[in-house]
């Protein structure tokens, strides 16, 4: 089938963005994580704006019920930067609650009741020790028929990467090119959880193991390090450490507005002109277990929407909760065709100086995946990036047009935005 | 003819026939097509009007992975970082698939996995006393 795809009926923009720093902050409640994301959002905004203006407020979140102990979630957060009485709405989408969020957004204001949004998005996931957050990412999952097999978060990735590795001659080596982009990204940005490239990263573990006095281990290759089971340990075969997003406390926030008064706010807001989402059954389900068909039908309902194609997308920001998942988002927003994604991470067409930069931020991978955060984050590096505010990590050139894709769990949600820069 | 069986087309009912080491999906009357796991309304032609038929258990390997840091119900069975289990998807010989644990495969390699390994239903006894029950899993033939 295809999924609706006309025109937004009224233009929607972004003329703020804003997030926290990502990282393990045990001193920090979600509220004060959305706090510090709503703050970098008002200075972000050019004109300013008064908060009193805002009308309703979605917030992304997946499972602050587990992660905090607190569930609703939406008024606690609307109440802590001043906004009840206005409505607040919590949008749960598993790791694609943000994107959604933002989707949901751009319906309020298309709809024409209303003309100015808040959407936020914020997961705490640090309160609990490893072993309870895996437990809790599994909830994303079919607790009937896929956790009592044992599938965890990265299992599932996992089980994903050993199809395309088969059907495809990829290798657990291609995977590892993906983490070490992300870090270099990573690493130009200053609100990343890992704000450090693989080969420091590398060299820091043996400066602490000489000053120590313990043994200096021999690497000689960000390779050598990164196939050491020690240093980079098996978490689901074929997926290591450093193929998995971190576990992050963080919060993000966007100000839509309708087209016809963004320059009340800006003169350079950021349209989003393509909306596209779509659902899945569980993996087992599928027919193909090398793609996530769920993001190839919102991709399509995007690009239709938008009126553009893969081709003329400059830079995207795309779902690596693993790095087999950027491999295969690659693909199914159609930047590359199937089975290529590999060997076009490894020729560095992703990198940020690439013909097709994806994951300038740094991605889920190195800056930091609080999963209910993390779609509107994606959505936060577009802006800068649009404006050419990314600094060290900007990419050249002009961006006329922008991708992002957030995938919600195995793959059940997808939700892909495209968003245009006009001079 | 076989008398139709009268169970809802629920998860209770499936694990109810694991219990009973039967692997039981859904086929649906209208249109044929089969689900395992099973369901109640047809997601290929939306009809009701299902009935709960047994597969044979045979099948093959279409993805797998070896787990590690596992889930703590997984873990309470004594798996952990360096006995890690395996878990996958199966493809029946009736052409659908389901999750479920892997037996047999050597948990220290891995990589020696195949996909497309010819794999056959095994009811795994876990828990203790009350707790005691039959989990599905497939062993490498």
């Amino acid at each position: 089938m295809t999924l609706r795809n006309r025109p937004i009926p009224r233009g929607v923009s972004i003329v703020g963005a804003g997030m926290s720093k990502f990282g393990a902050f045990p001193e920090k409640a979600s509220r004060d994580l959305f706090i510090e994301a709503y703050k970098d959002l008002v200075n972000s905004v050019d004109k300013g704006f008064d908060p009193e203006d805002i009308e309703i407020i979605y917030v992304g979140n997946f499972s602050n019920d587990l992660f905090e102990g607190q569930s609703h979630i939406a008024p606690i957060m609307a109440d802590s930067i001043g906004l009840v009485p206005r409505p607040a709405v919590r949008i749960e989408d598993a790791c694609a609650s943000s994107g959604v969020a933002l989707r949901q957004g751009i319906i309020a204001i298309a709809s024409g009741m209303y003309d100015i949004v808040l959407i936020g998005g914020v997961e705490k996931m640090n309160n609990l020790p490893t072993s309870k957050v895996t437990d809790t990412l599994a909830t994303g999952g079919d607790i009937l028929y896929e956790i009592p097999a044992g599938f965890t978060f990265p299992g599932f990735y996992a089980a994903m990467a050993t199809a395309y590795m088969h059907r495809y001659g990829a290798t657990p080596e291609d995977l590892m090119n993906v983490a070490i982009k992300n870090h270099e990204n990573g690493a130009l940005n200053p609100k990343a959880q890992f704000n450090v490239t693989i080969p420091d990263w590398m060299e820091k573990r043996k400066a602490s193991a000489k000053r120590k006095g313990k043994p200096v281990p021999t690497w000689e290759t960000t390779g050598d390090f990164l196939h050491d089971d020690h240093a980079n340990p098996m978490i689901a075969y074929p997926l290591r450490l450093f193929d998995c997003s971190p576990i992050t406390d963080g919060a993000t926030a966007v100000l839509l507005v309708a087209d016809e008064i963004a320059n009340q706010f800006t003169d350079s807001p950021i349209h989003i002109i393509g909306s596209g989402q779509a659902s899945d059954m569980p993996m087992h389900d599928r027919e193909d277990l090398t793609t996530i068909g769920a993001a190839r039908y919102a991709s399509h309902a995007a690009y239709q929407m938008a009126g553009v194609t893969p081709q003329d997308i400059r830079i995207a920001e795309v779902h690596d909760c693993f790095t087999i998942a950027e491999i295969i988002a690659s693909e199914d927003i159609g930047f590359f065709d199937p089975g290529t994604g590999y060997s076009k991470a490894a020729e560095g067409v992703t990198a940020r100086i690439g013909d097709k930069p994806i994951n300038t931020s740094g991605g889920l991978k190195a800056k930091g995946h609080p999963v209910g955060a993390s779609g509107l984050g994606q959505t936060v590096e577009i802006w800068k990036q649009m404006r050419g505010e990314a600094g060290k990590r900007q990419v050249p050139g002009d961006i006329p047009l922008a991708l992002t894709h957030n995938v919600g769990a195995t793959g059940q949600t997808c939700v892909v935005h495209i968003y245009e820069r006009r001079s | 003819m076989n008398e139709k069986i009268q169970r809802p087309f629920t998860a209770s009912s499936f694990n109810q026939f694991l219990q009973e080491q039967k692997l039981m999906g859904t086929r649906c009357e209208k249109c044929n097509a089969l689900f395992i796991p099973p369901r109640a309304i047809c997601a290929k032609c939306r009809s009701d009007q299902m009935t709960w038929v047994e597969f044979s258990g045979k099948g093959k390997l279409a993805a797998f992975t070896s787990v590690n840091i596992g889930l703590t119900f997984m873990n309470a069975q004594g798996f952990d970082r360096k006995n890690p289990y395996q878990t996958g998807i199966v493809e029946l010989e009736e052409g659908v698939m389901i999750s479920a644990r892997l037996l047999g495969f050597n948990p220290q390699d891995p990589a020696s996995i195949k996909i497309g390994a010819p794999m056959h239903v095994e009811f795994l006894e876990i828990g203790e006393g009350e707790e005691k029950r039959m989990q599905l899993a497939f062993r490498v033939d």
